[in-house]
């Protein structure tokens, strides 16, 4: 029933073996001796603020999203791209067509996504704009300023 | 004595070893092994190695002591006692190894217990089982086109249909590790580490999987074996006697640029080391692991390190071939040098290529690890949002376009022969530099907002005010 990937169920297994020896391994061997400190998050030897489950920014969503978009499309494409190839030329020539018009559509989401920037890490240009206008100075010399600054 | 290696090569090599009488389990197992035993031992090597060089590189010797061997005092033979033999510090990766099993496993008190146990295993599987469709040995004998031969039968695990989806599906599971870890440790840095992670394999897996995509285009085969076999055919259709490697061609140029970034991307190494910037997120992912559930981690990354370089050399380094040369054609085509026929010496190239092909397989992957260290030596880390844009604005409609250029090559090499091929291929890269500089322009808008930005910090006290203007602004 396996056929052709029987090995790769073996190779599986062992890997996933290999993996629960070094984890288990590890936590049998050790010495344990559990302090409080020890046992509390790491922060830099300060006391931890707060739970870590915090928010954090919308980013990384949205790239989550766009990618689950784009490595779908590119799903859909894979089983045309093995055939191609060695496909009659009629064929090749219209499906390449149907795959241009298709591949024509992906670049104008992908444009559209540039163009509102939603990969646009620096959040004061893609989030709020008018953020950035309010907070602009007039430009003074920075080393001057710090100069003044020193004094 | 040539004769004699064609005949064991033949059919007569796997009686010899007996191979072809086993059931298919315990040739699965046989050919499971032969691929995880040399990835066990390596790994330790490949740490020990990057020290090294990494050592070298900025003027320091590195690890050399571990694993000096003394003569005891006792030995048999007399002028041998009390002489040291060292061994380059080759045990030392094991010393660490071992030592790191004894030291106290650390699990702090406000973890998701399950979770957090099982992402360190997590993290490591994917990296064993990716070599799962990698041919480390050629399926076809030298001088005709029959499959046999001992490779044949050990080499890969298994020859499935979807070698290089395969490949595709295993590394993305890589992700899962890294973010249950963050997410499991109750830490701060450790979230972020994993989110930046997550967010930076899934881009540079779309762009991957676009590089792949055009090789699969070019070779009409998802099949590993048929990819190599597909790499020992002549130069883009026109030259015999060189092989068409696809770094070679210029489409496959294009590709094996966008993965080997990818790849070192995806393995989070420098200067793709983001998720583990020291320097602002302690050691990100893995900062509440200790003992050898940290060291699991490494253990991963230099395993997909080392079948990573395998894909890499698979699919567009010829693989298990030494030089892109087409020995069978030279042997029956041969040039006379100096009045000498060539014949016999490219017959025996020929050979020699077919049994060294696992060590020049395994050359290549050392090869391409010796790259990663290099570039960790050479090159400093990105920010974060130029690494965003690099996967997303550069890399992955740099793959689009591959994709559709070797498209358009293919259909046009069939209408108009090579001439038309190439015809089509330069049409098709102008256009698409044309539209790749104007999708550049479109993202040009935040950089100018960077520019013209100054930031005024306060301190509360009146006479301290620092104004930070953007030099460039002034």
């Amino acid at each position: 029933m396996l056929g052709d990937f029987m090995p790769i169920l073996v190779l599986v297994c062992l890997a996933a073996l290999i993996c629960g020896v070094m984890v288990v391994g590890s936590y049998v061997l050790g010495p344990k001796k559990v302090t409080p400190y020890k046992s509390s998050p790491y922060e830099c030897g300060v006391m931890p603020l707060g739970t870590a489950t915090e928010r954090f920014p919308i980013k990384f969503y949205l790239v989550a999203i766009l990618f689950v978009l784009f490595d779908i499309e590119v799903v859909f494409l894979w089983s045309w791209l093995t055939i191609f190839k060695d496909a009659p030329t009629d064929f090749q020539v219209f499906s390449g067509v149907d795959v241009a018009v298709y591949l024509g559509l992906w670049i104008v989401g992908y444009l559209y996504i540039i163009k509102i920037g939603a990969l646009d890490w620096d959040e004061a240009t893609s989030l709020a704009p008018e953020k950035l206008e309010a907070s602009a100075t007039v430009a003074v010399p920075a080393q001057a300023s710090n100069q003044e600054a020193l004094a | 004595m040539s004769q004699w290696i064609e005949d064991i090569a033949k059919g007569k090599d796997a009686v010899l070893f007996g191979i072809h009488m086993y059931g298919p389990g315990v040739l699965a197992l046989i050919k499971v092994l032969l691929l995880l035993i040399p990835a066990l031992i390596l790994v330790p090597g490949l740490i020990w190695w990057e020290r090294r060089l990494l050592s070298w590189m900025q003027d320091r010797i590195g690890p050399n002591r571990t694993g000096t061997i003394t003569v005891p005092d006792n030995f048999p033979i007399k002028g041998l006692r009390g002489k040291k033999q060292r061994t380059a510090g080759l045990l030392q990766p094991i010393a660490d190894g071992l030592k790191l099993f004894l030291k106290e496993d650390i699990t702090p008190a406000s973890i998701d217990r399950k979770v957090y146990f099982l992402a360190p295993a997590i993290a490591l599987f994917p990296a064993f089982a990716i070599g799962g469709t990698l041919p480390w040995g050629s399926a076809y004998l030298p001088f005709g086109d029959a499959v046999g031969g001992i490779y044949s039968l050990l080499t890969p695990v298994a020859n499935v249909d979807i070698g290089i989806l395969y490949v595709l599906a295993i590394s993305s599971l890589g992700v899962y590790g890294v973010v249950l870890a963050g997410y499991s440790s109750n830490n701060k840095y450790s979230l972020m580490g994993g989110l930046r992670s997550s967010a930076q394999l899934i881009s540079y897996e779309l762009a991957m999987g676009t590089a792949l995509a055009s090789i699969v285009l070019a070779s009409g085969s998802l099949r590993m074996t048929d990819m190599v076999r597909v790499q020992e055919q002549a130069l883009w259709g026109v030259l015999p006697a060189v092989q068409n490697w696809f770094v070679l061609t210029p489409f496959g140029l294009v590709g094996a640029v966008i993965f080997l970034i990818c790849m070192i991307a995806e393995t989070n190494r420098a200067p793709f080391d983001l998720p583990e910037a020291e320097n602002e997120l302690i050691a990100g992912y893995h900062t509440e692991y200790s003992s050898m559930k940290f060291a699991v981690f490494f253990m991963g990354e230099y395993a997909a390190m080392f079948f990573f370089s395998g894909v890499f050399a698979a699919v567009f380094l010829g693989g298990y071939n030494l030089l892109p040369l087409n020995y069978e054609y030279l042997a029956t085509h041969g040039w006379n040098f100096l009045g000498q026929d060539m014949g016999g010496f490219w017959r025996g190239m020929a050979w020699f290529n077919y049994w060294a092909g696992p060590a020049i397989f395994v050359g290549k992957c050392v090869v391409g690890i010796t790259f990663f260290i290099w570039l960790r030596a050479t090159l400093p880390r990105l920010r974060y949002d130029q690494l965003m844009g690099l996967g997303w604005k550069t890399l992955l409609p740099l793959g689009i376009s591959n994709l559709i250029i070797v498209g358009l090559w293919i259909v046009a090499t069939k209408l108009w022969g090579i001439g038309g091929g190439w015809a089509a291929w330069a049409a098709a890269a102008a256009v698409l530099v044309i539209i790749y500089l104007n999708i550049a322009s479109l993202s040009k808008k935040d950089e100018m907002a960077f520019g013209g930005r100054s930031v005024e910090m306060k301190d509360p006290s009146p006479r301290r005010t620092v104004k930070m203007v953007d030099p460039n602004k002034v």
